[in-house]
């Protein structure tokens, strides 16, 4: 190779490397448009709101008065929300996507559902809460109750845990299945003992981001009829007497953070603007501190996976 | 040890929830329907309880006053707020769910007309010069200020109002246009009055309406429009006393709830009512919105423990009641 061509090479590899370099720069660019635009919405109502937020803000309940409002209806409302969503979505959303995964035969049925799953997760959100008013809350008499809510966002989530959970395990390598169908085992073996736990992990991702945008919800749960002005909370759970007073909990009107957001936003008095502010950030932490057990759970998961 | 502290934290949330919450039973009081008349329900409910020591519970939900008699009508709510009277078809659905009830008016509301402070052609607007600008037939045609009145500057008019489900489009457009609901379509619209008050005040050549409770707040950033009733009538600014003594006119609208007659004799339905009768003057003042005078509270309550049902206006939306006439109208 003479001193020329080597010097040409050289210019190539450069002008790659430049093309490389400037692709990352973009990167970074695509990367901070989100970022940033999330850290400054996240500043300014740390900045607005973060003066407003103590004990009394948590434990009091809404007031016409803003100093006096607080969020305790709203945030006890969310969480049990979420926790009916979760009890429900999880359990019918993985067992769908293992059986997509592991059990269906590739024929146009299955076909069928697996466009369908990809176009449920497209669906406005609103769509959801107007099928939930007619299903839960009028035919199954349900009720503008913490259950109704809890079943309605779930609904809105069942495609995004069961893509996470598909995605999840098409991870595993084929050789796990293989060597545990060579020696003998059923495939509900194989799900329990293999396809779950290796693939815990990633499920566990998909729950969360799907709660993550469920806690946000605001449309479905307008529909549905969550309250603004509520200044009690329902009943604890599992704490009645069993065994029907353990669910009145499931039955009662609520209220819920971003709808509380939502009320504070179109009052006339600036004060409040300052309380939505407030509560917007504790609906980010609430948010933050999800995806932070997701996390966590990830990496404990993660480390007795020895393969 | 981490998991340790996960379960500490759940388990005190967990008992904070129980220890706050007393027995669930029936005394529950549900009220929904029109934004207007919700900050005076929310001022109420939220005394009541405090006054009952929670024994009692009241939520209040905010579906418009249309969409609160839908749910009233269905008889899933025991109060619906309404910032107009009911209507011939819900009047009807009512009718058709057997569901009967009584009506109390508890306060005036001035729907107020607000421009930018910098607007300095406008000093009083005429009924028809309203109708000029909101009518249906204005719409895509007159969209400068010079339009309406040659004497004003050729300005952008913007315009800008609550949506078509709101009790306050109604009324504005019944007084306004002659015919609820009727309007031009292309204003900016929004459930939620600070966007039009944002919108004003950024806009030279803008034009609003809505209650005048947000106009009190936001006067720093907007301009009330007194309002000329009709040719040779004097120009009447929005304010308490305007409204009380009849003048401003025919903005001014009474508000009410409606309380489901069967209800109405639950015994937490009863003394949520009094209560509200009792108070209503106090807080309706303290929300900003413009009270009824003393003896039309106990009217009210003697009309509720009479139980006098049905609508005193008939089906109609109909315009400038002031509180006298209010008061003489006998239930039809």
């Amino acid at each position: 190779m003479n001193q020329q061509e080597l010097q040409a090479l050289r210019t190539l590899i450069a002008a790659h490397k430049r093309k490389d370099f400037l692709f990352g720069i973009l990167g970074i660019f695509a990367l901070m448009i989100g970022v940033l635009t999330f850290l400054s919405l996240f500043a300014n109502m740390a900045i607005e709101g973060l003066g407003r937020i103590d004990a009394d803000f948590l434990t009091s309940f809404p007031s016409r008065r803003a100093a006096n409002a607080g969020i305790l209806s709203a945030w006890v409302g969310s969480t049990l929300v979420m926790l009916v969503t979760a009890f429900a979505a999880v359990p019918i959303g993985v067992a769908s996507g293992i059986y997509l995964e592991e059990y269906a035969p590739k024929n146009w049925m299955t076909d069928i559902i697996e466009i369908n799953i990809s176009n449920l997760a497209g669906v406005p959100s609103i769509i959801y809460g107007l099928l939930a008013l007619g299903l839960f809350v009028y035919t199954f008499g349900l009720g503008q109750s913490i259950l109704s809510a809890g079943l309605t966002l779930a609904l809105l989530i069942l495609p995004v845990v069961i893509v996470a959970t598909r995605e999840a395990i098409r991870s595993i390598p084929q050789i796990i299945r293989e060597g545990a169908y060579a020696c003998g085992a059923t495939t509900w073996q194989v799900v329990r003992d293999h396809i779950v736990p290796y693939s815990s992990a990633g499920i566990l991702t998909g729950i969360i981001i799907g709660m993550a945008r469920a806690i946000g919800e605001t449309a479905p749960i307008i529909t549905i009829g969550a309250l603004t002005f509520i200044a009690f909370l329902p009943p604890a759970p599992f704490a009645g007497d069993p065994p029907a007073g353990m669910f009145d909990w499931l039955f009662a009107p609520f209220t819920v953070m971003p709808i509380q957001m939502f009320n504070w936003t179109s009052r006339p008095e600036a004060a409040f603007a300052t309380n939505a502010a407030a509560a917007g950030f504790i609906l980010v932490l609430m948010t933050l501190a999800m995806n932070g057990l997701a996390i966590w759970l990830r990496y404990r998961l993660r480390k007795n996976i020895n393969w | 040890m981490k998991s340790a502290k996960i379960a500490a934290l759940v388990s005190l949330a967990l008992a904070g929830i129980a220890a706050s919450s007393s027995s669930f039973a029936d005394t529950l009081v549900k009220v929904d329907g029109s934004s207007t008349v919700y900050p005076i329900t929310e001022a109420v409910a939220e005394e009541f309880q405090k006054a009952k020591k929670n024994a009692i519970k009241v939520t209040v939900g905010i579906s418009g006053t249309g969409g609160g008699f839908k749910k009233f009508c269905r008889g899933e709510t025991d109060i619906s707020n309404a910032s107009r009277p009911i209507l011939k078809k819900e009047i009807d659905d009512c009718k058709a769910a057997g569901i009967e009830y009584l009506e109390l008016p508890v306060a005036y509301d001035a729907l107020t007309v607000v421009i930018n402070p910098k607007n300095d052609w406008i000093k009083a607007l005429t009924v028809a010069e309203l109708k000029a600008m909101w009518e249906p037939g204005a719409q895509g045609k007159v969209t400068s200020w010079k339009q309406v009145n040659a004497a004003w500057p050729d300005r952008p008019l913007k315009l800008f109002g609550p949506g078509a489900d709101s009790g306050t489009f109604d009324y504005f457009t019944e007084a306004v246009n002659g015919k609820s609901k009727s309007s031009r379509g292309d204003f900016t619209a929004s459930e939620d009055d600070n966007v039009l008050v944002q919108g004003v005040a950024r806009d030279v050549g803008g034009l609003g309406f809505f209650g005048f409770a947000y106009y009190e707040e936001n006067r720093d950033k907007l301009k009330s429009v007194p309002i000329i009733a009709a040719e040779g009538k004097p120009a009447v600014s929005p304010s308490i006393k305007t409204v009380i003594d009849g003048t401003y006119q025919p903005l001014a609208r009474p508000i009410f709830i409606y309380v489901n007659a069967k209800s109405a004799d639950k015994p937490e339905v009863k003394e949520f009512v009094e209560f509200y009768m009792k108070n209503a003057e106090a807080l309706t003042k303290e929300v900003k919105y413009v009270p009824l005078p003393s003896k039309a509270y106990t009217y009210n309550v003697d009309h509720f423990n009479k139980r006098l049902k049905g609508t005193k206006f008939g089906g109609e939306n109909k315009v400038g009641t002031t509180i006298e006439e209010l008061m003489k109208l006998e239930a039809k």
